[in-house]
């Protein structure tokens, strides 16, 4: 039973280095296209063609290698049984130990050499689709929940690498091992390997029934630990609001009901997964019995050696590890199949927004702009800017003012090309920005978004991601006009320290002010500020806005603010709502005309105004 | 393994369950080591003698030993996996339930994150190891010796040379464990890095797109990811060399036993089966060795997983009921401050509030107004005792809140908070979260006050729509609509808005104030308010405004008195309605924080 157990421990210890849980209730699932995607996962090895062939040939030579040593065992002890010379006993203990070592030497460097070109493969397919997803368009990035690409980047790869780099081989000498085992016992005696081969149908049978049960169970394992897995993460997600509405209980109670299924269910679902080593152990124990007995029958009557009943219990033995892991890898191609399909069905969006052939550089941008009769819509039939008109001297400020889902955002998506517009355009210096290429566009843009993001690098490096090769006291610089260099400067490290993810160790306020100052270093033609210090507390948003008035000297700007406090000296300002411009003028200007801004305006005032 | 072992204290309530599983082993190992016994009892006495019936008949003894081993193996499948199986749920339910006692101190140690990983792929982890334990991990003890003592008792020769082997599995095993754990930890990290940069590209597309730098990203990613695949190379190849070098050792001893149990046979010192059944005991312990070695990896991080799970509970809850805690009877609303000191690290002398003193008469609104990380959100935490004071004391109707129950508390007081959690659900079941048993019409009710209607009325399914993972996404400013909803209909003694109306724009913020005022006239109690705002519009009304700087109340009174005497507001005012700001003069301390 040992080589059963052996195996036991290996399947049984996989799912440790893995991911307990998938989260959200994906279980063992299969690939709708089996052939097709494999074919494609194959293509990443194409360049180790050579090498994977060289593979498979020691893999082959390995297993075979290893089952002559039984056979010359048995050989041994029928020398003994004859009593011949130890010196023939030596030779046939130095090539069993002969074959043992060649063996070795073929599946260690089998193994060593698959893990190798299996990561490299990995590699390329991770890069690949890490590449992929930046080409995409925003439309795409913003269709999709981010946990779930991130799913497909690990947990996939994951599957993928594990099946690559262990099982493929291992399948293959299962394979082998097997087949082998058979050619050599019929060989052999074709009486005992038919007496062996009274159990093998039970073996099959047992293995595929159990298999069976077993993916089901654990489907509904699965699926069970997901929900429990959901609840609990909604709960701690929304501690505080359970913790202030004291609804303690209400979540103990519906934890304790999915936990109590969880309990249940996986008891289930693991006996059964955990009965097939036994049985492998009664056959294999059985096989032993047959042999030995039937052997033994056979041996007084002449027809075996003693030697040959060792080598038979010796293969029956090796018979069940590979047939019982070949039930088991079946589960972990299939979900690794299924995890390659969804990486590939990422690779196979087209980018939808791309640069038209002819697209030219924009360069040494002035800073006019215009939209023109612009129209868009997120999603047919719903528009969300309507015949927008609106034109920016070089070096203007903007202000764009209006109620949340106005569509204020979506200029600046329009502005950067995040997305394209349907219809109308927008031009730079009489460009039309369809006519450029993104890259060149963005560049001449800098852009402080509504959500300051940060990289979990030093400080210095996210303020230089404005422009890579800014030096030290250029970074210095921009973060010292943005404000910023003062709380630098009292971090643990100064310039040096490296944020948390997403800079979770600042205050949102000194998150927008590194944002500033990033935008501050790409020195930009054209500025675009989107909320930029919503979250700063207005005698700090004083500070910035100096900073802010400094960097937009001599730029063309658009402000996109709640605070009315912070577009007072904007030369125009511009009033969307619902999707279309209802007013347009100074500060001044719109206040005397008494219109939705003055109204805007009035609300601050509440209960004065009244 | 320490901490692994600690937790095994849960597997108290399993303990029959485990020691059955146990001893059922034992049983298994013993049937399992009769085998090799009994063929060469057949060879022996069978073959070599010519006797049939002692053939047959062994063969049957053989085939009864192998069921019973089978049969005890079920039994221990059994009882061992129901054992970790409530082991798991039991650490899960122990876990979540510490949870539920924490405080927002708490939480703000072990966040979010950390808590789920805990509870899910931790958990796993160790449960897988519980069920190792009781099936393989301790089988294989067992086995080695009892291999050896039937070697032993089958061929003193043999087992002696055996001997030799042993010094040579125990080094290999220590090299392996010793060159791989810090492989494993080292592969972690850079997994940990990939998965960092990959969440950075993926939440910061915008930021990654307006500054072009697509090609700077790939390439950051393909330094984590060259850097991944070194690291897994080398443990990967590790492993490649593990298994086939335990079974060459194995296979070698065989060969050795092959030979000295040969030259012993030739001198007459052993028979053939005894040679036979040596090689089978030799296997009989060897593998459990094999095994013991593959599974270093998974125990050892069986135990990171344990250590990382004890971390929470050894974490003490620091917001705790007294045992005589009061009820609150008939309930006003009115809330004193008195002196009130805290901190975040129990210690007045850096604080984050100090000397806070005033009180909140029933029915009234008091508006918090300062700069960021002033103590604004603190102050109003501490109400319902989401923390707890570190100096000073908060009464409640005069009583001081910690002497107060709990949970009658927290349920006299509606709080929205900064940031506006909602859960998986209908729009619904979220506005009635404070208040399942609510009715329809109290539900839109408090949508209507909250400005809520418009938005909730113009979705697909309405009140019934399910937001959240699998539902439909809304805006920031719609779901701090919602958390204000929620809040109101709990119909609190105490309002608590902490900037929860940040992402909603002036003109609905407006109309949500005076919804809130309407409301709270008509309703038949009294509500107190406190609202925690920036923007001044928000809290020209209120009876008190406190105007908080560096944690102490700079200033407080009404809108027309503090326009008059604090030099604070009157800067605020300015920043925000007035003409041009003027620049502020002196304090050039705290102000980016």
């Amino acid at each position: 039973m040992s080589d059963a157990q052996k195996g036991e421990q290996r399947g049984r210890a996989r799912p440790m280095f893995g991911p307990g849980s998938r989260g959200h209730g994906m279980g063992i699932d299969k690939a709708k296209n089996v052939r097709g995607t494999l074919r494609r996962l194959l293509s990443y090895f194409r360049r180790y063609r050579t090498t994977l062939v060289f593979v498979f040939v020691l893999a082959a030579f390995g297993t075979a290698m290893a089952l002559i040593g039984p056979y010359l065992m048995g050989v041994a002890i029928d020398r003994l049984v004859a009593r011949e010379a130890a010196s023939v006993l030596l030779r046939i203990v130095g090539l069993m130990a002969g074959t043992y070592v060649i063996s070795w030497v073929a599946q260690t460097g089998q193994g060593v050499l698959i893990a190798t070109i299996a990561q490299r493969a990995m590699r390329v397919l991770r890069g690949e689709l890490f590449s992929h997803l930046q080409r995409l368009s925003l439309k795409f990035h913003d269709a999709r929940a981010s946990g779930d690409l991130m799913s497909r980047l690990t947990n996939d790869m994951d599957a993928i690498s594990r099946v690559l780099s262990q099982n493929v081989t291992q399948l293959f000498s299962g394979m082998l091992t097997l087949v082998g085992i058979l050619i050599v016992m019929f060989i052999l005696s074709p009486y005992l390997a038919m007496a062996s081969m009274v159990v093998l149908p039970l073996m099959v049978g047992v293995v595929a029934l159990v298999g069976k049960k077993t993916r089901s169970a654990f489907r509904s394992y699965q699926k069970n630990l997901g929900i429990l897995n959901g609840t609990l993460e909604e709960t701690y997600s929304g501690q505080r609001v359970v913790m202030a509405y004291g609804q303690e209980e209400r979540v103990l109670d519906r934890f304790d009901r999915e936990n109590e299924t969880v309990r249940r269910i996986g008891a289930y679902a693991m006996t059964y997964a955990l009965l097939v080593m036994p049985m492998m152990g009664v056959m294999s124990n059985t096989n032993v019995a047959v042999v030995a007995g039937l052997g033994g029958w056979l041996a007084v009557k002449g027809i075996v050696s003693i030697g040959l009943i060792a080598t038979f219990i010796t293969y029956s033995r090796r018979f069940a590890e590979p047939l019982r892991q070949l039930g088991d890898l079946y589960n972990q191609v299939q979900s690794a199949l299924a995890g390659a399909e969804r990486i590939f069905e990422v690779l196979d969006t087209q980018p939808d927004l791309t640069d038209t052939a002819d697209a030219v550089e924009l360069a040494n941008v002035k800073g006019d702009v215009s939209f023109d009769h612009v129209d868009f819509a997120y999603v047919e039939d719903v528009p969300v800017l309507k015949d927008v008109s609106l034109n920016a001297r070089a070096g203007q400020t903007i202000a764009l003012v209006g109620p949340t889902g106005a569509g204020k955002t979506t200029l600046v998506n329009l502005l950067t090309r995040f997305y394209d517009l349907d219809s109308g355009a927008i031009r730079i210096d009489g460009t039309n920005i369809r006519q450029v290429s993104r890259d060149s566009l963005r560049r001449s843009l800098g852009i402080v978004l509504q959500q300051s993001f940060l990289f979990a690098e030093s400080v210095t490096e996210n303020i230089r991601y404005g422009r890579l090769d800014a030096t030290d006291e250029e970074v210095i610089e921009a973060a010292t006009l943005a404000n910023a260099d003062r709380f630098i400067r009292r971090l643990p490290k100064g310039y040096d320290t490296v944020l948390s993810e997403r800079g979770a160790n600042l205050s949102e306020g000194q998150r927008q002010l590194l944002a500033i100052a990033r935008a501050v270093l790409a020195d930009p033609a054209i500025l675009v500020l989107d909320e930029a210090t919503s979250s700063v507390d207005t005698r700090t948003e004083v500070h910035i806005q100096e900073a802010l008035h400094e960097l937009m000297k001599g730029r063309t700007s658009f402000v996109i603010a709640h605070r009315l406090s912070t577009i007072r000296n904007a030369d125009q300002v511009v009033v969307i709502d619902a999707g279309a411009i209802v007013e347009q003028g100074t500060h001044e200007e719109l206040l005397a005309r008494q219109g939705v801004y003055h109204r805007l305006y009035m609300s601050q005032f509440r209960g004065r105004a009244k | 393994m320490r901490s692994i072992l600690r937790l095994f204290r849960f597997l108290r309530p399993y303990r029959w369950q485990s020691i059955g599983a146990l001893a059922l082993m034992v049983g298994m190992v013993v049937a399992d080591l009769l085998i090799p016994r009994l063929t060469q009892r057949i060879i022996d006495e069978g073959i070599a003698k010519g006797d049939i019936r002692v053939i047959w008949g062994t063969a049957l003894v053989m085939l009864a030993a192998a069921l019973v081993s089978a049969m005890f193996a079920i039994g221990n499948n059994f009882l061992s996996v129901r054992a970790a199986q409530g082991f798991a749920a039991d650490v899960r339910s122990a876990l979540v339930r510490k949870v539920q006692s924490f405080s927002f101190a708490n939480l703000d140690e072990l966040r979010t994150g950390k808590l789920i990983t805990r509870s899910t792929s931790d958990i796993h982890m160790t449960q897988m190891i519980v069920m190792m334990a009781l099936r393989i991990l301790t089988r294989a003890p067992i086995w080695i010796i009892g291999a050896v003592v039937m070697l032993v008792l089958t061929s003193t020769q043999l087992s002696l040379m055996m001997a030799a082997f042993v010094p040579v599995i125990v080094l290999f095993i220590w090299w392996f464990a010793r060159k791989a754990r810090p492989l494993f930890l080292w592969v972690q990290k850079k997994l940990d890095r990939l998965n960092t940069v990959l969440q950075e590209n993926l939440a910061g597309v915008r930021v990654v797109k307006a500054f072009v730098r697509e090609a700077h990203e790939i390439e950051r990613f393909d330094v984590a990811n060259v850097e991944l695949m070194e690291k897994n190379i080398q443990v990967m190849r590790l492993v490649a060399i593990l298994i086939p070098t335990m079974t060459l050792v194995l296979n070698l001893g065989v060969a050795g036993a092959v030979w000295f149990g040969g030259t012993a046979t030739l001198a007459g010192d052993l028979t053939v089966g005894k040679v036979v059944a040596s090689i089978n005991y030799l296997m009989f312990a060897l593998f459990p060795l094999m095994m013991l070695a593959a599974m270093l990896a998974p125990i050892a991080a069986a135990d990171a997983s344990a250590s990382r799970i004890l971390e929470v509970f050894d974490e003490e809850p620091d917001v705790k009921e007294k045992p005589n805690a009061r009820k609150l009877t008939n309930p006003q609303g009115r809330i004193g401050f008195e002196n009130v000191c805290f901190s975040y690290g129990n210690n007045c002398a850096e604080p984050v509030l100090s000397d806070v003193s005033f009180t909140a008469e029933p029915g009234e609104t008091v508006a918090i107004l300062g700069e960021t990380g002033s103590g604004k959100s603190t102050l109003i935490h501490l109400i319902p005792r989401f923390y707890d004071v570190t100096d000073g004391r908060i009464t409640f109707d005069r009583v001081d809140v910690r002497e107060l129950k709990l949970h009658r508390l927290r349920s006299e007081i509606g709080v929205a908070l900064q940031e506006a959690v909602l859960f998986g659900g209908t729009i619904r079941d979220n506005i009635r979260y404070g208040r399942p048993a609510a009715s329809d019409e109290e539900v839109i009710a408090a949508a209507k006050a909250a400005q809520a209607t418009e938005f909730i009325d113009a979705l697909p399914e309405g009140y019934d729509t399910v937001i959240g993972q699998r539902g439909v996404t809304l805006s920031g400013g719609q779901r701090q609509r919602l958390a204000i909803a929620r809040a109101l209909l709990v119909k609190p003694k105490v309002l608590i808005l902490d900037d929860s109306t940040s992402a909603v724009d002036i003109e609905t913020e407006v109309k949500l104030q005076d919804a809130l005022d309407r409301l709270i006239a008509d309703s038949a109690h009294t509500t107190t308010r406190f609202i925690v705002a920036q923007r001044i519009s928000t809290v020209l009304l209120a009876d008190k405004i406190l105007v908080l700087d560096k944690g102490q109340i700079a200033a407080m009174g009404t809108h027309e008195q503090l326009l008059e005497t604090s030099p604070i507001y009157q800067d605020i005012y300015r920043s925000q309605l007035g003409e041009a700001p003027q620049v502020p003069t002196t304090d050039k301390g705290d102000s980016d924080e």
